[in-house]
């Protein structure tokens, strides 16, 4: 498949990723669409594919940090698979009540 | 069973009578109210923000409401989360449950708050006198809901 020079191999899998509370905050954003790499299969992937963006990203998703993340609205961890269509969330740890 | 999340105030009264309405075999009623309070880690709370995650919040209480059916006779249940600005003395939070016996409606009651508070998707932001902070979560939250695991399923 061609594919610019460079650039990791696209999966075709598109994903949107929101982002709460004051991770929303530091990170300057509530969601956006990723076109997720090849190499990028369950959400551990994902979250070194953020934190690789470096500054905000970097320091809130760092491994360490206190991240919590649900895939299509269901609380998820590392090993969760990613599929095409997927919506994922990370927010840090829950306040209600 | 219902779960509610609005900005508006909510009347207890009327959302018991509601739940227990044409249903004889209720016997008991055991409901929380959670309120803000003014002062949080020693500083003043002059006002908060409720944030959630529209959808999976719902789920998340549904989710949880069903865990307590399957471990007590529960005959109906309500959550009611308030989202949005709130004050001190403000009504936050509504848990309602109603069964045929006292020690089975306790206990769910207590059950759902507990997990309400560690696995429901909301997140409080405090407005002080020295500015504005996001609430950090509590490890005695954890503890309350993982007592859970190691209590017997009924309670009557």
């Amino acid at each position: 498949m061609d594919r610019p020079r460079g650039r990791p191999a696209n999966s075709g899998r598109m994903i949107t990723v929101l982002y709460f509370a004051s991770l929303r905050e530091s990170l300057g954003k509530g969601a956006e669409q990723i076109a997720l790499p090849a190499a990028v299969r369950d959400l551990e992937g994902l979250r070194a594919l953020l934190v690789a963006r470096g500054g905000a990203w970097e320091e809130g998703l760092a491994p360490g940090r206190p991240v919590r993340a649900a895939v299509n609205q269901a609380m998820a961890h590392g090993d969760t698979r990613i599929a095409d269509g997927d919506e994922i969330a990370f927010f840090p740890p829950v306040t209600g009540g | 069973m219902t779960v509610r999340i609005q900005t508006a105030d909510f009347d207890v009264s009327v959302e018991i009578a509601a739940l227990r309405r044409n249903n004889p075999k209720v016997g008991a009623v055991a409901s929380f109210v959670g309120v803000v309070r003014d002062i949080n880690d020693g500083g003043t709370v002059a006002e908060m923000t409720l944030e959630h995650y529209p959808g999976m919040t719902e789920k998340a209480i549904e989710e949880i409401i069903g865990q307590a059916r399957s471990r007590w006779n529960v005959l109906n249940a309500l959550v009611i989360h308030r989202v949005g600005q709130l004050k001190p003395m403000d009504q936050i939070v509504l848990v309602v449950v109603a069964g045929e016996h006292r020690g089975e409606a306790f206990a769910a009651c207590e059950f759902i708050m507990d997990y309400l508070k560690t696995r429901a998707p909301f997140w409080k932001k405090e407005r002080t006198g020295k500015g504005a902070r996001w609430v950090e979560a509590r490890h005695t939250d954890d503890i309350a809901a993982e007592r859970w695991r190691f209590k017997l399923g009924s309670e009557q």
